[in-house]
């Protein structure tokens, strides 16, 4: 095998997504990465693949990356990559990036994810770009994005044609947006932010066609230098805000009457059909888990609906819910900047909104 | 043993947010903050001084001005600063900075118990890679996400946070560990603190200094050493104005039921 | 007089601030409602070496100077006028008597549990018959056999006085006839501890302001302390206590400025919101007019404050500027706060806001540690007007 080079773009080929398992079990963010990274497969001419590191794997579960687009599965099967150490990790996908050469690659921003990016670029003398919430190989798809996305006059602007990676990504707590390239070395990585990529639909099909590889590992415990004592879910099952329809959150608003701030919540999310969500402030002043937490450090979500009481809408939660589909926001203070991206706002006390609010939704309900 | 802590001063992204005409951040009209993580980290680093009376140095990539950060974790109780400052290490990505803050990093020197700290990720870029790559440059192990610390001789166990849960891992020394801000809520300065913390030393590091480590290389470090660029950067455009709805009463709530039945919402 | 702050001073002002607003703030509400002494704000102030700021390290002390001290009142107050008062009577009015009267064994043993907070100080002076008549005192000391000191009488108003370890107590020690036959008392002053025999703090004053600050009576019934108790020479008692109000004064003057800033504060951040006729009440020309005189006396206030820190920093004679800080202070504390209450309109005389709270805190800074009435006898007295 030739020295690896990082510097040689051209022998690089091909679009890779590190589908990360947990238990044994995909997560569903692999599943986001490899729609987004089909896209970019099909844009380059090129195949996508998926790579599985594990211990024990159920085969229908490699095969079933196929249905999400991935051409190919790169399956490292070793013992000690049943939970995940940076070093095992890292080792075991450098010797396969330096071995194959895939130009992209990305990686779902999870925990493990931002662990597992940084480490591998570092070794091989590659760019990555963290947390992206957009990607583009075309030009020309990369202007129809910024066209809804962004305030540059996109037609009379100019751009420099080329098939690099194209990683757009929110900076300084989403007041700005920035668009990064890597365009003198190889892989092209980058980290994206789970939630933020359709997943497409299942295909049987190809999930029959993908072709399982199993890769030859090269891992011994004398390569990891940390013992992993313990992994431990938390205890109380965690609110899944980034797949609800709906989520109805509570801001610093509620402090006059914290529980029965959230009580409401609870019961508007109730007849809603969805979850209740918070604001930062909300979280740091410890009346809900972090589970919960809207925004730029917490969780990204496009719900159906995204009712606010009592937020006030720091731009940094704004981050984290403009996209959903109709915001609704009640705040006593008009000049609150969630009314800036609210679809229908109302300027009043949340303890009397709400209660009328879950009233009216009841009789509606009840009436059909 | 002794503590290593990486911090960086960042703009207050939480005030108000200068924009240049260009659309990149107007870091010079900004207020600014010591890294919330970083500070996480530099009182992990501080917890285990009291428990232990290691010593504790901290070490930031900045323009001049950082000093006045640096200066403040002093009077929080840390013993030494360095500031790793130069020209050539401007526009570094994060790739770059690893480079040249490992390579001070060595230069202060990595004994065999020694723990290095840095925040999770910086609320300017939000990354969270400088960390693990600068692990990566210096050969060591690390953990990221650390929520709880004990340290006990030549290992150190750590509480790292994952998604639905914690792992607990145990990792020799050297080792690196980026912290979030749950870990600890920083520490105030003292008043005997800030009165002595013009004496304590502080050393800057510039191009000079650095240049003889094999990680300092104009292909390496800085703007032209590193391989990400930013192709376009822009401002999100402000949401189209919504709907008012007049009034906080049982007619407006009325009427707002009413719109999102009509429109299929509920 | 050099009229830029240090960079430490900067720095100060900045852990300060953000001390006030994590940790004093958001009690503020709850200790003037409850009539609540913070307790664990004091501990945590004591950590950062709050309670000793001006005294040197080898007593404990975090060896900065009398500004670094005032800021530190100045800030408490800005958000909590009970914290403020706490720090200055604890600091001057104990602490500082002690160091600049007391044996070296006296320093050696009160002056490090002091400064870490471990015990909290008050100065006992004001009896129910000797208010701003100090020389009217009661209590009596009085040398027995073993030449311990016995004392008897009581002390009201006292600051602290309720979670207090170490008293400063003033007491009659004698009786001596001047030239011309008038009888003259021999005033003295002491350390006494609370757990003295014959020592108990009496009934808890309910307050207009400064709810949470402590104030108690004290009473001495035999109350026999060791003869190594005597602060200063015998006799000294009544210049001791009024160098020692001198110092006071600089500190109530700081809070009284403290409240001064932060009503402006509150009442800036409120008319920029408040719209009245379609306006933000801020761009009213009312609104406009009142805040600016309000910060230019509050400026003025706060030199006055600050030069009268500085003299007594330099060691130079700084009665008179601690006089002329406390009254302007004081009286643009009044002042201020009540104009901002009503800028506030109903709302501000209301206790969902901060403002009547300091407009209620405020008042006493005319009245204790010597009236305003005083500190214009005090300030005619040095331009020799009698």
């Amino acid at each position: 095998m030739a020295e690896f080079n990082s510097k040689d773009t051209g022998a690089f080929k091909g679009v890779w997504v590190f589908c990360e398992q947990r238990e044994g079990v995909i997560m569903s963010t692999s599943y986001q990465l490899l729609s987004e990274g089909r896209k970019l497969a099909n844009d380059l001419g090129v195949e996508l693949a998926g790579v599985v590191l594990g211990h024990n794997v159920k085969e229908e579960y490699l095969k079933a990356l196929g249905g999400y687009g991935a051409d190919k599965v790169y399956y490292c099967d070793h013992e000690l990559l049943n939970v995940y150490t940076t070093d095992a990790y890292t080792k075991v996908i450098c010797d396969l990036v330096e071995e194959k050469k895939p130009e992209i690659f990305l990686i779902g921003a999870t925990n493990i994810g931002r662990d597992l990016g940084p480490r591998c670029a570092a070794r091989l003398h590659t760019g990555l770009t963290a947390d992206c919430t957009h990607l583009d190989v075309d030009v020309a798809k990369y202007k129809e994005f910024l066209k809804t996305t962004s305030t540059i006059d996109v037609d009379n602007t100019v751009f420099e044609e080329n098939t690099n990676l194209k990683m757009t990504r929110p900076a300084f707590g989403g007041h700005l947006m920035a668009t990064i390239i890597c365009p003198r070395f190889r892989p092209q990585m980058s980290t994206v932010r789970p939630g933020v990529m359709q997943t497409q639909a299942y295909d049987e099909a190809g999930a029959a066609r993908t072709v399982v590889e199993k890769v030859a590992v090269q891992l011994s415990r004398e390569d990891i230098h940390v013992d992993v004592l313990e992994v431990k879910k938390a205890a109380k099952k965690l609110v899944d805000l980034i797949g609800a329809d709906v989520v109805v959150s509570v801001g610093r608003g509620i402090s006059k009457d914290v529980e029965k701030g959230l009580a409401l919540a609870e019961e508007l999310a109730g007849v809603l059909g969805g979850v209740v969500g918070a604001s930062r402030a909300c979280v740091d002043a410890g009346w809900i888990s972090a589970d919960h937490q809207v925004g730029q450090t917490g969780k990204t979500v496009h719900p159906r609906i995204y009712v606010a009481l009592g937020i006030s809408g720091a731009i940094q939660h704004k981050a984290g819910m403009q996209d959903s589909e109709c915001i609704i926001a009640v705040n006593k203070n008009e000049s609150a900047p969630i009314f800036e991206v609210a679809s229908y706002g109302i300027v009043g006390d949340l303890y009397k909104v709400a209660p009328m609010l879950i009233e009216a939704i009841r009789t509606l309900k009840a009436s059909k | 043993m002794k503590a290593i802590v990486c911090v960086k001063q960042v703009p207050d992204t939480s005030g108000v947010v200068a924009v240049k005409e260009d659309g990149t951040m107007d870091r010079a009209a900004m207020a600014t903050i010591t890294n919330h993580d970083d500070l996480a980290a530099v009182e992990a680093a501080l917890r285990i001084k009291d428990a232990t009376g290691c010593k504790v140095v901290v070490v930031s990539m900045g323009p001049p001005p950082a000093e006045g950060m640096l200066r403040e974790l002093l009077a929080m109780g840390c013993d030494e600063a360095v500031l790793v400052s130069a020209r050539e290490f401007g526009g570094s990505d994060t790739y770059a900075t690893s480079q040249i803050l490992a390579a001070a990093i060595k230069k202060i020197g990595v004994e065999e118990d020694d723990v290095i700290f840095c925040g999770r990720q910086a609320i300017d870029g939000d990354t969270a890679q400088v960390g693990p790559q600068i692990a990566e440059k210096l050969h060591v192990p690390q953990v990221s996400y650390v929520a709880e610390i004990t340290v006990e001789g030549k290992s150190v166990t750590v509480k790292r946070l994952l998604e639905d849960g914690y792992m607990t891992i145990k990792v020799a020394t050297p080792c690196l560990l980026t912290c979030v801000k749950e870990l600890n809520p920083a520490r105030y300065m003292s008043v005997g603190g800030i009165m002595e913390c013009y004496q304590k030393p502080l050393e800057v590091y510039n191009y000079e200094t650095l240049k003889d480590d094999p990680l300092i290389d104009v292909d390496t470090i800085g703007l032209k050493g590193s391989p990400t660029n930013v192709y376009k950067s822009f401002s999100p455009p402000v949401k189209g104005a919504g709907m008012m709805l007049e009034g906080a009463d049982k007619a407006a709530v009325d009427k707002l039921v009413g719109l999102l039945d009509e429109k299929h919402i509920i | 007089m050099d009229l830029h702050l240090s960079k430490e001073h900067e720095m100060l002002r900045k852990m300060y601030r953000d001390f006030a607003e994590n940790e004093v703030k958001p009690l503020a509400e709850w200790v003037d409602e409850n009539e609540a002494f913070p307790e664990e704000t004091v501990k945590k102030m004591a950590k950062l070496g709050m309670m000793g700021i001006y005294f040197p390290k080898e007593y404990g002390g975090a060896g900065a100077d009398v500004l670094s001290y005032v800021m530190a009142v100045e800030e408490m107050s800005k958000v909590c006028g009970t914290t403020g008062v706490i720090i200055s009577a604890h600091t001057s009015l104990c602490a500082a008597p002690i160091f600049e009267n007391g044996t070296e064994e006296q320093k050696k043993k009160y002056l490090p549990k002091l400064c870490s907070g471990e015990w909290i100080g008050a100065f006992g002076l004001t009896e129910p018959g000797a208010g701003t008549d100090a020389q009217g005192q009661q209590t009596t000391a009085v040398k027995n056999e073993n030449g311990d000191w016995v004392l008897n009488g009581s002390k009201i108003f006292i600051t602290n006085a309720g979670y207090a370890n170490v008293f400063i107590i003033i007491a009659i020690t004698g009786v001596s006839t001047d030239k011309k036959g008038r009888k003259k008392k021999e005033i003295s002053s002491f350390i006494v501890e609370r757990t003295d025999k014959g020592f108990s703090v009496g009934k808890h004053e309910k307050k207009m302001g400064i709810r949470g600050s402590s104030t108690c009576e004290l009473i001495m019934e035999d109350c026999v302390i060791p003869g190594d108790r005597l602060l200063g020479k015998q006799g000294k008692g009544f210049s001791i206590a009024m160098k020692t109000l001198d110092g006071g004064r600089i500190g109530i003057a700081s809070q009284a400025l403290g409240l001064a800033e932060g009503a402006i504060e509150e009442t800036i951040k409120y008319t920029k919101e408040r719209v009245q006729f379609g306006r933000r009440i801020s761009q009213f020309q009312n609104t406009q007019f009142q805040l600016a005189d309000m910060y230019a006396k509050t400026e003025a206030a706060k030199w006055l404050v600050y030069s009268a820190a500085m003299k007594k920093q330099n060691h130079e004679p700084y009665s008179m500027d601690a006089a002329m800080a406390k009254l302007v202070a004081a009286e643009t504390a009044s002042d201020v706060t009540r104009r901002c209450v009503q800028l506030f309109g109903g709302y501000g005389y209301t206790r969902e806001y901060p403002v009547e709270r300091m407009m209620r805190d405020a008042k006493i800074t005319e009245i204790y540690e010597g009236t305003s009435e005083v500190q214009r006898m005090v300030i005619s007295a040095n331009l020799g007007v009698n």
